[in-house]
Formats: structure tokens, C-alpha cells, sequence
């Protein structure tokens, strides 16, 4: 008997995930709601079934995602019999950061910032994150044990080689690691198991018809139209269309595409078949040229 | 479109379109070879990958397009699209031009999805090829067809083959620049084969292609029509995947963690490395060596008739046996071995040199103990494959050594089993991964050494005494009063009755160590000596005091470990270097400040000061009669 290709990558998240509960003294994951999270948080019930996963998840929240995604969590949460922590920045949420009016500094101060103060003020030394390494160059290179020092810094030249499976936890006080489960998965991989394993995923991802608006080139949903209002100073022309997400972030930066597809061999269908990669419809990458990520990473973005 | 997009393996195209349920059906079906690329900048190994990933229609428009600008700004190859553009990954990379580090990228095809290390070939990267190859099932390595076999491609095919690639693939590249002439290719070939066969690689595959024209990548070339074996791509599909092979060995599973949800459940949870389990089975727990029998083989899907290398499960047990993370789950019939001394092979992959005889972590499978690795019999130059004589390892070298761990290991030899037998090594001061290697075989005096069971206990020895045994490490810079203060406290001691002894300089250089001179390998072996006399003494059940300089952390460490819980008292007697040298007793540093003498600790040889010492004495604001009053205090109750 051959293990199939999505067997094999299984058995290697499970691995991954077993060893840092148990070299790790206070392991966390990392849940964004999206996609790859769910695949992750689905691995993680398998790892350590018939026991629930011993680690809590951490929602580092910018307040600006979909209504949708908020209901998935509670409930995924209360499905896996895991702990759900959410942290906002409070001063992000003093200082009324948004993605209109602050551009970069929205995504620096509510995740960026917001990361570092969660794992800090829980005292976490290892947070697994959904990461792979096909969705970025930079990525490619991150090991699936990736050391940040005590101020969360991620220093290229410093990360550890990783021979066989065998990894390195060990650490310094203060020091923590990012790990990446999912690093050999690719975005085929992740909509396969899904399909696959029946996981539940934000409705979002499939098409349906729904309130849009266009704004600078991009088509956006109007999730909260209230709210688009106040920070967009007027209410966006609305038209209706049928739309679905290929990526969910925040929903005034994450764009749409206009599609049909509504079931997920459809999805597959669509994404095998469409010819623009998947971050596209993401601002993050493009906001300082080629080397974006590699700069993000380096200042502790996830 | 790629212009080979009629080619069968990439006819997949009209079924995602027609009929995405049975693609779908299909890449659920798919097996993954894991294989790592060898070649210097030059061979053309970026542009391979690129054209691989181009060819399976790994890119997208958004990628092709930046691909393509990319191309006429900064590419090397005029205004044709550049493909090495495609996976040379981190900034500063893209800035030099080359490739520093192991990427991983990632295609598939009909059959399978593939995952490629992309590693630097220089000599200076060795460390990574040695990382890409440690999970490759497959190494192509690639030859500019214009210069043959190269000191390099010797060097990447001799590291392949020391961590056990079996399928190696000779990708004889550039073939369009000597006009596809079959001599030349047979000439590289035989001198290829000549030299393989000289380091013992049984077989490989030569392909000749060009990546730049896409020569017998995925389609056969016209160019080649005297050539008939498969495409890179055919042969990529057709290879072995390593967890296939291993499903022939008998049953390993290292336990990771022990899953215990409730009392009516205990489960052992581990990736099975090779071999199968089923219900019924006899297994044995190492190194205990005890037998049960597995109950069930438990996934969340539901209990599995048989689990398989390559597998991630939980195994139930038919009775409670004491089975832990570290301990290795194996076919009762032929279990791995257990023994702590070993030959193995080990890379060194760490800006700091190996220290002979200094303790690191060593991680085999899912087992963490210390080792300290000896002189290494012979370096191997990985140009020329001779043995040379070595007093250590620096980085990117590659040596051959005994190595001893504090308690017993299971393994296997790694070209048996890769899992039990590919270990790291980890500095325990910086926590870097410093050193990777793989076991050979046990020692055969680790195996008839057999410990001596013993009627008069350790706590006999102790009860009788009337004390509890402890070693009080002073640790110090010469000159702080380390001998002084270790003497007083004795003193004290005696009229307490308690049962002492003092190691010092004169008592142990002059005997037991004076063999041992002052460079920093001997100074650790020193160290060690002094600790095992030590923890004899305590097992006698004695209060030792030790007076040793002991300047570094990594060697007072190795002496804790070798002691219970609670019995070493480090005790650091510290004193200023301006004070100790103003001191100067012995008018060694003067002699050291001249230049007469070496290493000399403080001036030319490194001090690291305890970070968090049991007891610490300040010998400025403290006479030697109070530190050792104070000492005392500490220490008590001493029963």
C-alpha cells in the first residue's frame, strides 16, 4: 500500500504539531479563520485524538473581518473543545486605526503589533501559524521551526538547519518559535483535503450574490456598510453581484472575484483554471515592491 | 501556455474543465517524491527548476508577468524569459546572484506532486545540501555538459550518497551547447560511472537534457534521438518513494506522546518509520525490552486494520506496560538496538568548531540525551574523498568519530533506518543546531560493559555517614580564593563530623591528570575526570570539594548532569579581574600579561561566569572565614 501524497502530508503536520507539545512549555495556535487555519485546526483533532488539542487558539483580531468569519469562530472553537482567546491592540482601538485611513499601519498595528502583544502577554513559546511555503518566495525558504527573539524578531541568517524530521526546540527564556505545519501543503493540497475530509470553511468562500462596491480597482464586499460609511466619510455606491473570496483577511482590503462557483470541486475548478495567483487580491504584498514579506517577517509579522 | 502543453502528462487541462470530480479523484491518488537538486550556479540548476515549475503550469499569469519584466531588468538571458528568476528566493540572494540557503517549491504532475530542495552548491554551503538531502528520496545532479565532471559534482554525489540517497540521477545539462553530441555524453558518462563505482554508489541514471530548451524534460528530444532511456520527468514518476521501501523493514515507531484524554484510555502516539502494525501483534518497548500486545492502531477516522510507515498514529497496548516519549515501539521479533557508544559520520554545521569531549543535546528520533563526541578518527575532503587526520570539526567539514551519550539509546545503523539512525547535535549554551550525523554501529565495550549490581547501595554509603552526598563546585577566576575558601569550609565541615573530601589542582594535576595539558580539549577532559572522580566519591557517599577554575559553562554543566537532582552546589567565588590580578598569589598573571604563559583565563582564554550559580560569594566585601560561614549556611541541614 502507497501512501498518497495528502496522507504523507498529513502525517507530517501531525508529527510536527505532537513534537512541540511536548518540548514546548506553552504552546499556542495561531487561528485566522480562513481556510488554511481550518485545515490546520482539523490536523490538530486528528493529532492528538481521542484528546482534544492541548493548547488554546489565539484569534489576533483587527476587528475589521467578515461577519462571517466571527460566527465560524465561536463556533469551530466550541467544536474542537478548545479555548479561544481573542486579542484587539487596544491602542489600535484607541487610536481608531482602519484600513481606509491608515493604509500599512493598519495591518502593522492590529497584527503586527497586536501578535506580539497576545503571545507576550500569555507567555507563549510556540505558536503554530498556517503558513506554506508555495504562497510567497520569501516563504520558501522559512524553516517549519522559525525562532524569533524575545523582541519577536526573525533573523534570516540566524534559523536553524532542519535535517530528517528532526527538530530543534530548544530556547532561550523569552525566545519563542513559529511553527508551520502546513509549510509542504499547496493551496491545491488545502482545497483537496477540504473537500476530502468535509471541513468546515467560511460560507465566503463560496459564490453567492452579494453587496459589492469598487474602490481603487479593487471589488470589495460592503460587510458593514454602517461602518464603511462613518470611516469612508460617504456611503459607497452598492451594487449587487455575485462574488466570492479566494483569501479572507479584513474585508476593505481582501477583493473579491466574480464567480459562480458555489461548490468546492467547482472552487477547485475555478482556481485551477484561473490564471492570477493567490495573494493577488491581497494588498499586503505589494506595498514596498519585491522584497515585502521578507521585510514584514523581519519586523514580526506572522 | 507552455509549448509542450500537449504533452500526456499535462493533458490535464480539458478535465478539470470537463469533469473536475474525476481530476479531482485522480490528484486524491497521487503519491510524493521528495527530491533535492546539486549543482553550482553555473550547471543551470535555478533555470531547471524554474522550467520544471513553468512546464507543470506551477506559475501563474501574475507570476509570468512579473516573470517576464523581471527578465529584460535583471535577467541573464537578453529578452528571453530567465527562469532562474523564478526561485531565487530572499532579497539579498536576488541582489548577489546566488542561492544561500535550501528552498523547498513544489509541482506536480498526473501522478505525482513532487517537492524539490533547492540547494546551493558551493563548498561553503555544504551544511545546506546536507539539510536538502536528509529527506530526499531522489538527488539530480546536474553537469554543465561543456565541462564534464567537475570537483563539485564529485562532492554533491559523495554527500548524497553519505545520507543514503539511493536513486541518484546524473543530469547531464547544456547539452544544446556541444550540439548534442552523443561521445562527448558517453565520455562524461563513463568517467562518471568510474568514479562512483571508486566511492561505492551502485547505481545511477543519466539523462541528457537542456533546461534552457527543454530537452528531454518532459518530452523526448529530437535532438537526442540516440538516446532512449526516460525523460527527467518519466523517470521522476517512476522512482521508489523511501516510505515505500521502509514498509519492508520491520515495525519502528518512536514514541512522541503519550495521549492519556481519561483513566480507561493510555495511547501511545508516534509517525511509524517503517514497517506495519496491526491488531495482535507482539511489540516491544525499548530500551525496557518489555512485550504486549497492540489492542487497536487508533486514527480520529476511526480504528485502522493495519497502520503503515509514513503514518501518524496512536497504538493501544493489551497491558500496561511503562512506555514513554523517547522509548521506541518495535516488532518483538527484531528490535532495534540499545547502547551508548557509537562510530558515526557527523557534519559540522556551526560557525564554532567542535569541542572534543564537550557535552551537546543529541536528538535521535524523538530521544534527547547528552553526548560528547571524541577525536575524529580521520576529516573526509569532500573534493577528493581522502581521509585526513583531525583534532576536531569546522564548519561545512565532514569527519568520522566515536561518540558516547550519558544513558542508553535505541537506534538503529542509518542505512537501516533513517529514523533511528540520523541524530542532531545541539550546543546547550546557544541552543544552535550544531551538527548532524548518523550512527554507524555500537561499540562493542558499550555492549559488555554491563553495570554492576551492587548489595551496598549509594544511600547505604550515605545513611551510614549520616549526610547527604553533594559536590560543591567552587568555580572562579584564578586568584579569587577558591582553594582558600574550599578549605575553611572543609574545616568546618570536619568539626561538624561530616565526611569530606577536597579535589584540587595539586591533588588531581599531579596524579590523575597529568597527562592533560592546558589546550581547551584537555582542559574540558580535565573538567570531565574531575566530575566522574567526583560522582564516585558522592555514590561513596561523601561531601566533595572541588577547586576549579571550570571557566566554562558548558563543562560545569556537563558535571550537573552527571549528578542528582540537588547534589551539585555550583558556588561561584567571585572576584573581579582588576582584584585577582592585583592579588596575583601565584605571579601567574604577570607571567601571563608577558606573554609566557597561554590560554591563561581572564587574559587570553575566555571566563563565562555562572548565570545562576546555587551560591554566589563576593570575595571584596567578604573574608574567606565569612564566605565560608555563609557557604555553610546555605548548604544546611545537610541530612
Amino acid at each position: 500500500m502507497s501512501l498518497t501524497h495528502l496522507q504523507r502530508l498529513e502525517a507530517e503536520s501531525i508529527h510536527i504539531m505532537r513534537e512541540v507539545v511536548s518540548e514546548a512549555e506553552k504552546p499556542v495556535m495561531l487561528y485566522s479563520i480562513g481556510k488554511d487555519s481550518a485545515v490546520m485546526l482539523h490536523l490538530a483533532k486528528k493529532a492528538f485524538y481521542p484528546s482534544p488539542p492541548p493548547f488554546p487558539l489565539l484569534h489576533v483580531d483587527t476587528t475589521w473581518k467578515f461577519k462571517a468569519m466571527y460566527d465560524l469562530r465561536e463556533k469551530s472553537a466550541a467544536d474542537a473543545g478548545m479555548e479561544l482567546l481573542v486579542h484587539q491592540n487596544p491602542e489600535a482601538e484607541e487610536m481608531g486605526v482602519n484600513p481606509f485611513d491608515h493604509g500599512p499601519l493598519h495591518t502593522d498595528m492590529w497584527k503586527t503589533q497586536g501578535l506580539k502583544q497576545a503571545l507576550d502577554k500569555y507567555g507563549f513559546d510556540a505558536a503554530f501559524g498556517g503558513a506554506r511555503r508555495d504562497e510567497e518566495k520569501s516563504r520558501a525558504k522559512e524553516r517549519i521551526f522559525s525562532f524569533r527573539t524575545a523582541s519577536h524578531g526573525w533573523d534570516p541568517k540566524s534559523q536553524r538547519p532542519e535535517l530528517w524530521n528532526i527538530y530543534n526546540a530548544k530556547k532561550k527564556k523569552g525566545e519563542s518559535i513559529r511553527v508551520f505545519p502546513l509549510s509542504n501543503w499547496t493551496e491545491l493540497d488545502i482545497w483537496q483535503y477540504i473537500h476530502l475530509e468535509n471541513i468546515e470553511i467560511v460560507p465566503l468562500y463560496f459564490s453567492a450574490v452579494r453587496p459589492t462596491f469598487e474602490y481603487e480597482g479593487g471589488l470589495f464586499m460592503a460587510d458593514d456598510l454602517e461602518r464603511l460609511e462613518r470611516v469612508m466619510g460617504k456611503r459607497p455606491e452598492i451594487t449587487e453581484r455575485s462574488i466570492r473570496f479566494r483569501t479572507l483577511g479584513c474585508f476593505p482590503l481582501t477583493g473579491a472575484v466574480e464567480s459562480e462557483a458555489a461548490t468546492l470541486p467547482e472552487i477547485i475548478q475555478e482556481m485551477l483554471l484561473t490564471t492570477t495567483s493567490e495573494r493577488q487580491g491581497r494588498v499586503i504584498d505589494k506595498d514596498s515592491g519585491d522584497a515585502s514579506m521578507e521585510k514584514k517577517k523581519q519586523e514580526g509579522y506572522f | 501556455m507552455p509549448e509542450n502543453a500537449n504533452d500526456p502528462i499535462y493533458q490535464t487541462d480539458a478535465l478539470i474543465a470537463e469533469d473536475i470530480d474525476a481530476y479531482l479523484e485522480k490528484h486524491q491518488h497521487k503519491t510524493m517524491l521528495r527530491f533535492i537538486t546539486c549543482g553550482s550556479v553555473d550547471d543551470g540548476k535555478s533555470t531547471l527548476i524554474g522550467r520544471l515549475l513553468y512546464d507543470s503550469k506551477m506559475i501563474f499569469e501574475d507570476q509570468l508577468a512579473a516573470l517576464e519584466s523581471d527578465s529584460k531588468r535583471v535577467g541573464t538571458q537578453g529578452q528571453e524569459i530567465d527562469f532562474a528568476l523564478l526561485v531565487d528566493g530572499l532579497a539579498a540572494e536576488r541582489e548577489q546572484g546566488i542561492t544561500i540557503d535550501v528552498a523547498y517549491r513544489f509541482f506536480a504532475t498526473e501522478n505525482r506532486k513532487f517537492i524539490v530542495a533547492d540547494c546551493p552548491g558551493h563548498e561553503q554551503y555544504t551544511r545546506n545540501m546536507v539539510t536538502g538531502a536528509s529527506t530526499a528520496d531522489l538527488a539530480c545532479i546536474l553537469i554543465d555538459a561543456r565541462k564534464g565532471v567537475l570537483v563539485q559534482t564529485k562532492r554533491h554525489s559523495f554527500l548524497c550518497h553519505q545520507l543514503g540517497i539511493k536513486n541518484l540521477v546524473l543530469a547531464v545539462n547544456k547539452m544544446d551547447l556541444i550540439d548534442y553530441d552523443q561521445k562527448k555524453y558517453d565520455a562524461i558518462i563513463a568517467d562518471y560511472a568510474h568514479f562512483a563505482e571508486s566511492i561505492g554508489i551502485e547505481s545511477f541514471t543519466a539523462i541528457p537534457i537542456s533546461g534552457l530548451a527543454g530537452d528531454n524534460i518532459t518530452s523526448p528530444s529530437d535532438n537526442t534521438g540516440w538516446y532512449d532511456g526516460p525523460t527527467l520527468m518519466e523517470h521522476l514518476e517512476a522512482v521508489e518513494v523511501r516510505s515505500d521501501a521502509n514498509l519492508a523493514h520491520p515495525f519502528r515507531m518512536p514514541v512522541q506522546w503519550v495521549n492519556r484524554p481519561n483513566l480507561d484510555f493510555r495511547g501511545f502516539s508516534g509517525l511509524i518509520s517503517s514497517g506495519s502494525v496491526k491488531p495482535g501483534d507482539t511489540v516491544r518497548s525499548l530500551p525496557s525490552g518489555k512485550t504486549s500486545t497492540v489492542k487497536s492502531v487508533v486514527t480520529m477516522g476511526g480504528d485502522l486494520e493495519e497502520g503503515v510507515a509514513g503514518q501518524s498514529v496512536t497504538i493501544t497496548l493489551d497491558d500496561e506496560i511503562d512506555c514513554s516519549r523517547g522509548d521506541v515501539l518495535a516488532a518483538a521479533d527484531s528490535p532495534p538496538e540499545v547502547a551508548d557508544q557509537f562510530e558515526s559520520t557527523i557534519v559540522w554545521m556551526d560557525e564554532d568548531p567542535l569541542v572534543v569531549g564537550r557535552a551537546y543535546w543529541m536528538k535521535l528520533g524523538t530521544q534527547m540525551v547528552s553526548v560528547t563526541v571524541a577525536e575524529p578518527k580521520f576529516e573526509i575532503d569532500v573534493n577528493t574523498m581522502e581521509h585526513l587526520a583531525a583534532k576536531t570539526l569546522h564548519l561545512n567539514q565532514i569527519g568520522v568519530a566515536e561518540i558516547t551519550t550519558d544513558k542508553r539509546i535505541v537506534f538503529d545503523p542509518y542505512t537501516e533506518n533513517r529514523a533511528l539512525g540520523g541524530f542532531i547535535l545541539i550546543d546547550k549554551i546557544t541552543n544552535h543546531t550544531v551538527g548532524a550525523g548518523m550512527l554507524h554501529f555500537s561499540l562493542r565495550r558499550a555492549q559488555n560493559v554491563h553495570w554492576q549490581a551492587v548489595d551496598i547501595t549509594r544511600d547505604d554509603h550515605a545513611a551510614m555517614k549520616n549526610q547527604k552526598p553533594r559536590v560543591l563546585w567552587f568555580t572562579g577566576l584564578s586568584g579569587s580564593g577558591k582553594s582558600t575558601i574550599a578549605n575553611e569550609v572543609e574545616k568546618k565541615l570536619a568539626i561538624m563530623n561530616r565526611h569530606t573530601f577536597l579535589l584540587d589542582g595539586d591533588n588531581v594535576r599531579h596524579g590523575l591528570n597529568k597527562d592533560l595539558g592546558f589546550t581547551e580539549t584537555d582542559r574540558i577532559e580535565n573538567i570531565r575526570r574531575i566530575g566522574e572522580v567526583a560522582k564516585l566519591m558522592t555514590d561513596a557517599g561523601l561531601i566533595v570539594l572541588t577547586a576549579f577554575i571550570s571557566p566554562f559553562r558548558a563543562d560545569r554543566q556537563l558535571v550537573r548532569d552527571m549528578m542528582g537532582e540537588g547534589e551539585f552546589i555550583e558556588i561561584h567565588v567571585d572576584t573581579p579581574l582588576e582584584v585577582a590580578e592585583q592579588r596575583d598569589v601565584k605571579g601567574l598573571y604577570k607571567k601571563a600579561r608577558a606573554g609566557e604563559l597561554k590560554n591563561f583565563t581572564g587574559i587570553d582564554s575566555p571566563y563565562e561566569e555562572p548565570e545562576s550559580p546555587e551560591i554566589r560569594v563576593n570575595t571584596v566585601a567578604m573574608s574567606p572565614e565569612e564566605a565560608a560561614d555563609y557557604i555553610i549556611k546555605q548548604i544546611l541541614p545537610l541530612k
